[in-house]
């Protein structure tokens, strides 16, 4: 998955896709995933860092980052054929 | 030093929920950077609010409608012209641009400047031909027919999935989902604005809008991209955002620099959900939501006016991405006695 190289995001989690103007806010979870993506880092890295900062299992985590990251795509936030 | 002073006249004044842009048109060259303005208005009715305000408007003059004729307008042009000199004309609404093209040469002869699209440019991106045009020029357009006639509807009608867009020739568009509804606003465009009537096919997705300005040698002076955010029942936007889209200016220079577009423009686009754009209509004017365009640092009736004197303009190359306009309405108050004044004499 790979953020779109346009995509602004905040520190208050406020993402604006200058492409197509829409506006989305995200929790501190969302801005930490989309900050890794933007790393370049790959999914079980970030469910990784993930469970080693919150009391979750990795297989939840890892579901959920597929979850949004389907969300992302839908809003063209990362990359259709990424 | 002072600017020099430039007197322009500019139509459009009207600022109902579906408004003309001279408004936006006269914020923008009381905004210009080289040259100063006297404004005369151009008003077909005594209730287009901005013939009151006096702050952006010097005189206004109505003038007689399209369907009058060219000679009269030509007359009356002749009268408002040994009064203030005028040195160019901005016109705004669709249905006089034919009119104000034709009577260009004339206009000239007394000095007045016009920056318009040629009649062939007017006509070939006419939503009746539409289809013809993205053909011609690569650019993907939805599946439309022209209709003259009521028999016509049905004779074309099963080549149509719902649902339909139908639109008038000048103005107004409603989406049919069954052939009765189709029919129905058929009857009540036909009746508004008269033969013929377009049926669109309804392509699913968001609207894109582009504004910009060619200098009629295939060169794009101007170009800013915006997504509506808030559009009314009437179809019109309250309110929009600049976009950073290089897909749509590479659009539109495609656009410019194939037809050699000449004047402003507003090209209006929607994106499937393949993320492809279709040219839904070019309305060959520029659009009454322009400010953001001024505000996003694309000073469009500027550009307008210095090309339309034959000065140099060099193309705009940047704006603010994520600028917003809200529009507004606002009751003004006046004294019946300048209504009175207008409506007899017809300039006020």
């Amino acid at each position: 998955m790979k953020i779109n190289k346009n995509i602004a995001i905040n520190e208050k989690g406020l993402l604006f896709n200058p492409s197509t103007g829409e506006s989305f806010t995200v929790n501190q979870i969302g801005i930490l995933i989309i900050k890794l993506l933007r790393e370049e880092k790959p999914i079980s890295k970030i469910s990784e860092l993930i469970t080693e900062e919150y009391e979750v299992d990795d297989i939840t985590v890892e579901k959920d980052i597929l979850d949004f990251g389907y969300l992302l795509r839908n809003h063209n936030i990362i990359e259709k054929d990424a | 030093m002072p600017k020099k002073i430039i007197t322009i006249a500019v139509s459009g004044l009207n600022n109902v929920d579906s408004p003309g842009p001279g408004v936006s048109v006269i914020r923008g060259l009381r905004e210009a950077e080289s040259f100063d303005v006297k404004i005369i208005g151009l008003s077909y009715e005594n209730l287009e609010p901005a013939i009151y305000m006096h702050d952006l408007i010097d005189k206004t003059y109505q003038i007689p409608y399209p369907q009058s004729g060219t000679e009269k307008l030509l007359e009356r042009l002749k009268y408002i012209n040994e009064k203030e000199n005028l040195q160019i004309i901005i016109p705004n609404f669709d249905s006089e641009l034919y009119s104000f093209m034709k009577l260009e040469p004339s206009l000239n002869k007394f000095g007045i400047k016009l920056f318009l699209p040629t009649y062939e440019q007017f006509e070939e991106r006419h939503k009746m031909n539409l289809p013809k045009f993205g053909k011609k020029y690569g650019i993907k357009t939805p599946k439309s027919e022209v209709l003259n006639s009521f028999s016509d509807f049905y004779k074309i009608m099963d080549d149509f999935e719902y649902p339909i867009l139908i639109k008038g020739k000048w103005y107004d568009a409603y989406v049919a989902y069954t052939v009765e509804q189709a029919s129905n606003y058929y009857n009540k465009i036909s009746a508004k604005w008269g033969l013929p009537v377009i049926v669109q096919q309804f392509v699913n997705g968001t609207e894109y809008n582009v504004t910009g300005l060619g200098d009629g040698k295939g060169n794009t002076i101007s170009a800013v991209p915006i997504r509506k955010l808030f559009i009314t029942d009437k179809g019109k936007g309250w309110a929009g955002i600049s976009l950073e889209e290089p897909r749509l200016i590479e659009l539109t220079n495609k656009f410019i620099s194939q037809t050699k577009w000449r004047g402003g423009f507003e090209l209006e686009l929607i994106k499937d959900k393949e993320n492809d754009y279709y040219m839904i209509e070019i309305n060959p004017r520029i659009p009454a939501w322009v400010y953001l365009a001024i505000g996003a640092g694309q000073n469009i009736p500027e550009a307008l006016v210095n090309l339309a004197l034959g000065n140099k303009v060099s193309p705009y190359k940047n704006y603010k991405v994520g600028k917003i306009f809200i529009r507004y309405s606002m009751d003004m108050i006046i004294d019946k006695e300048e209504f009175e004044m207008f409506s007899i004499n017809g300039e006020s």
